[in-house]
């Protein structure tokens, strides 16, 4: 049996009965969802829930994240952990005071991130003076000495990947420039989405582990979030998030009712936003075959195995190579 | 203590041993459970637990028994319940051991000799030696590998 997310968009209330979970909109509707095959709960509507419910949630070992009316993500109930490592979390903090073994993970992150960045231009014409730019960048960060100096290689790299989207989707839904808060045009709004939901779903796989998730290298864990979950989505975005925008740009699949503008604010709507997450879910679960594993592995699964990756680096068992996707 | 772990995978008792525990994720650990779970509902002394320490599936009166999904680990399964009798020997309590395959329809009687007494104690230190090094063990590939829980953590 395959576990899945659950993203819910309706408003009203979300339950348990017995062993099921229920959930019912404004109109008095319900729908079953079996605990068995929930891998994890997206709520994008206005739920109503209790604590028995949550409760109910923990038992199974079931997280559920919330996501506010633009679709940024606002927090998550998870499960008290079962999986603690002190040994592990000493190891983290110590990876993390060290200089020299912090950078050497950042540098790892972002050498991920950079490949998948030149991976995804490498399909498309007119990227050339783009992929030259990301290349230089990607050079100067492994001989970066510091973690700031490595950010701004990052930064460098990163803006002139997004500049690339406007080249890569040939105009249409124009971008001027990457924008977070608020995001302004219609790429921006599908790029912070994808990221909002990507970060989430690290999440969730970092909380299967024993890693800490707020102890992380690339980022500070200075940000008060699971940084932890940022860095391992640096490798992630481009690979999974990046695609599914140019898919639905260059396939014509968003309208205008996808998107809202507000006073300079543009995001999705609940259209928007479930066309992109019909394909983010396919997009993890797609299968590659593992090499090493001799076994064929989804997306998701590859989230996984690159915190065993990270585990296996803290234990000094084998060093960190990020993944770089070979298929 | 997972001596059994010592006969299966060193490298799976150093990292069982350090937290990392990924038997919550294996269908296979799931079944064992249920196994035992059902078998032999007439006994009524079942899983009971010893100084925090060692879990017995059920304590009779002249013996302790170990239920087991099949034979294929028959050695780590041996050594399993051979500490369990030393264990309680220590404590004062004499008991044999049966390990019962309710699957295979198939039992096995294990007694705590002079002989097994020194395995058990070298198993132990043994067990000692491998958790004393900072570093886990070496990934050796094994026949039995794939159906590890621990298969993703070390080769993926």
């Amino acid at each position: 049996m395959t576990l899945r997310p659950y993203y819910i968009f309706s408003s009203g209330r979300i339950m348990r009965r017995e062993n099921t979970i229920y959930v019912e909109n404004e109109k008095g509707e319900k729908k079953a969802l079996p605990i068995e095959e929930v891998e994890s709960l997206h709520i994008f509507g206005e739920v109503e829930m209790n604590t028995k419910f949550l409760n109910f949630l923990s038992q199974h070992g079931k997280p559920i994240h919330f996501y506010n009316y633009y679709g940024f993500y606002s927090g998550s109930f998870v499960p008290r952990s079962k999986n603690i490592s002190g040994e592990l979390l000493v190891k983290q903090v110590e990876y993390y005071l060290d200089n020299e073994k912090r950078l050497y993970l950042a540098k790892a992150f972002v050498e991920g991130a950079t490949f998948h960045m030149l991976r995804n231009l490498r399909n498309y014409d007119g990227t050339e003076e783009f992929v030259r730019i990301i290349s230089e960048e990607q050079a100067k960060s492994f001989e970066a000495k510091t973690v700031p100096e490595l950010m701004g290689c990052e930064g460098r790299a990163r803006e002139a990947y997004y500049q690339a989207f406007n080249t890569i989707t040939s105009g249409r839904l124009a971008m001027n420039k990457r924008e977070k808060r608020p995001p302004k045009d219609p790429i921006n709004a599908l790029i912070s989405f994808g990221n909002s939901v990507m970060y989430s779903v690290v999440l969730s796989e970092i909380y299967k582990t024993e890693l800490n998730p707020t102890i992380s290298y690339l980022h500070e864990p200075r940000e008060r979030r699971f940084s932890l979950s940022l860095d391992i989505s640096e490798i992630f975005k481009p690979l999974i998030v990046d695609p599914i925008i140019f898919k639905l740009i260059n396939n014509s699949m968003l309208k205008e009712e996808d998107f809202e503008d507000e006073l300079d604010f543009c995001y999705l709507t609940s259209s928007g936003k479930k066309k992109f997450l019909k394909e983010f879910e396919e997009k993890l679960e797609t299968t590659i075959k593992h090499r090493k594993l001799k076994r064929s592995v989804s997306y998701r699964t590859l989230i996984r195995l690159e915190c065993y990756k990270l585990i296996r680096h803290l234990l000094q068992d084998e060093f960190y190579k990020p993944l770089k996707a070979w298929w | 203590m997972k001596i059994n772990y010592l006969y299966v995978c060193e490298r799976k008792l150093w990292l069982f041993d350090r937290g990392i525990q990924l038997e919550e994720n294996s269908e296979k650990v799931l079944l064992g459970k249920l196994l035992s779970e059902y078998s032999y509902p007439s006994e009524t002394r079942r899983e009971v637990l010893i100084d925090d320490l060692i879990k017995i599936d059920v304590m009779g009166e002249e013996e302790i028994r170990e239920i087991k999904y099949s034979n294929s680990l028959a050695s780590a399964n041996r050594i399993q319940i051979l500490y369990y009798l030393y264990y309680l020997k220590m404590l004062g309590i004499e008991r044999k051991g049966i390990i019962n395959y309710p699957k295979m329809r198939r039992m096995e009687e294990v007694s705590l000799t002079p002989e097994a007494e020194r395995e058990v104690e070298q198993a132990i230190k043994r067990v000692e030696e491998v958790l004393s090094s900072p570093r886990p063990p070496e990934v050796k590939r094994k026949s039995y590998c794939p159906k590890c829980a621990y298969y993703e953590f070390c080769f993926g």
